[in-house]
């Protein structure tokens, strides 16, 4: 077996390393540059098809839980008419950041494949886990996904109701707290909070 | 198979069907909204906002509905915007549950958790300046003091609740014992 893997590998290299005979330079660059977009194009696609809502909710894992949850809330439905979907708040948007993440992403495919939270009962269960290691994530990049759209220094503080401007002055402004120390559970429901510090 | 065109004849059968119920369906449809359309103009809201002021009709049998005869439908008033000026409101009356002078929407008071507590809680309210809840909220029923709020006082909006724009529905002439005292012709003057 080994040696046969190791004639194949050598027959592979020798391949590789040799000057094409029959196709020219110019057939081989413009070939490999036309194939690498198509390649590049094509696993955008997926990636991005991956990061939308319908992708999200397609799960009922996602659809009747936190989706649900999601609907009531300022993020959902509002004024203006701009909508947070699942990704721009739970995916980075800076490309390695993203792919990091999506990396991640396998482990919940494995608890998709094996039903880790495949009731709402389970869910429940889980929700305290699960909330902890996103405001963990978001505490670490110092809200990242919130200040995405939530500039501090676009904020108009006059426009903010008295206390909500004080607050946010004294805490975020001075850079002591980040968004999510004070705003967890905004879009989803919280867990049992016993005994973790809110804000 | 023998009886293909049995077959056939059946499969013509029902396109042919299929086809005259069709043309039916089409030529009957616009027909039938059109009968039903003055019905529906006739029925669409007569009444006004205005009417919401109106003296209450005579076939009306209900007061909540603004005036509006049973037979009609209102148009609802404006939705009223809950008022989030962050000042602090006199009670009408003592030991009223002060009412919420911000706007508490999505606020959490669940068995999970209690949003209002994030900034009222005796622990909390330095850092955010808010008004501690009342230390009564702390006790049981036999006034033996709780280190978190008591179970029975959990429910903030059981008792305190927002004020909206809304115009009262009903007229309150009510004045509290400073006013009336204030009424009163001195009489014990000398």
């Amino acid at each position: 077996m080994w040696p046969r893997i190791k004639s194949w590998a050598a027959m592979f290299w020798r391949t590789m390393r040799r000057p094409s005979v029959h196709y020219s330079l110019g057939f081989l660059t413009l070939g490999g540059f036309i194939a690498g977009v198509i390649f590049w194009g094509a696993f955008n696609t997926a990636l991005e098809a991956t990061n939308t809502e319908a992708f999200c909710t397609s799960c009922h894992e996602m659809h009747d839980n936190v989706f649900q949850e999601l609907k009531t809330t300022i993020h959902y439905t509002n004024r203006s008419g701009v909508r947070a979907t699942c990704p721009d708040c739970h995916v980075p948007h800076r490309w390695t950041d993203k792919i990091a993440r999506k990396m991640q992403a396998s482990q919940e495919v494995w608890g998709k494949i094996f039903g880790t939270i495949n009731t709402r009962e389970k869910f429940l269960d889980n929700r305290l886990e699960l909330a902890e290691r996103e405001w963990a994530r978001l505490k670490a990049n110092d809200s990242l996904e919130c200040r995405n759209c939530h500039n501090y220094a676009s904020m108009d503080l006059t426009r903010q109701s008295t206390r909500a401007a004080q607050i946010h002055q004294r805490w975020l402004g001075t850079g002591e707290k980040t968004c999510i120390d004070c705003h967890k559970g905004i879009a989803h429901h919280l867990p049992d909070m016993a005994g973790i510090p809110q804000g | 198979m023998r009886d293909k065109p049995v077959v056939a004849i059946a499969l013509l059968a029902i396109v042919v069907a299929v086809a005259v119920g069709y043309a039916v369906g089409r030529k009957s449809a616009p027909a039938s909204s059109a009968v039903s359309e003055p019905v529906a103009a006739a029925q669409k809201p007569t009444a006004p906002a205005s009417a919401t002021e109106a003296r209450p009709a005579s076939n009306q049998i209900d007061a909540i509905r603004r005036g509006v005869p049973i037979a009609e439908e209102a148009s609802p008033p404006v939705m009223a915007h809950v008022e989030n000026t962050d000042i602090k409101r006199v009670r009408a009356y003592p030991m009223q549950p002060p009412t919420i002078p911000h706007s508490i929407d999505n606020y959490q008071i669940d068995k999970n958790s209690n949003r209002c507590l994030l900034c009222h809680a005796r622990a909390n309210a330095d850092r955010f300046q808010a008004p501690p809840v009342s230390v009564t909220h702390y006790m049981d029923r036999d006034e033996q003091i709780l280190a978190t709020i008591s179970p029975r006082r959990y429910f903030c909006t059981q008792c305190h609740v927002t004020q909206t724009d809304a115009k009262p529905l009903v007229a309150n002439n009510f004045k509290d014992i400073d006013t009336v005292m204030s009424e009163q012709p001195v009489q014990k003057a000398n």
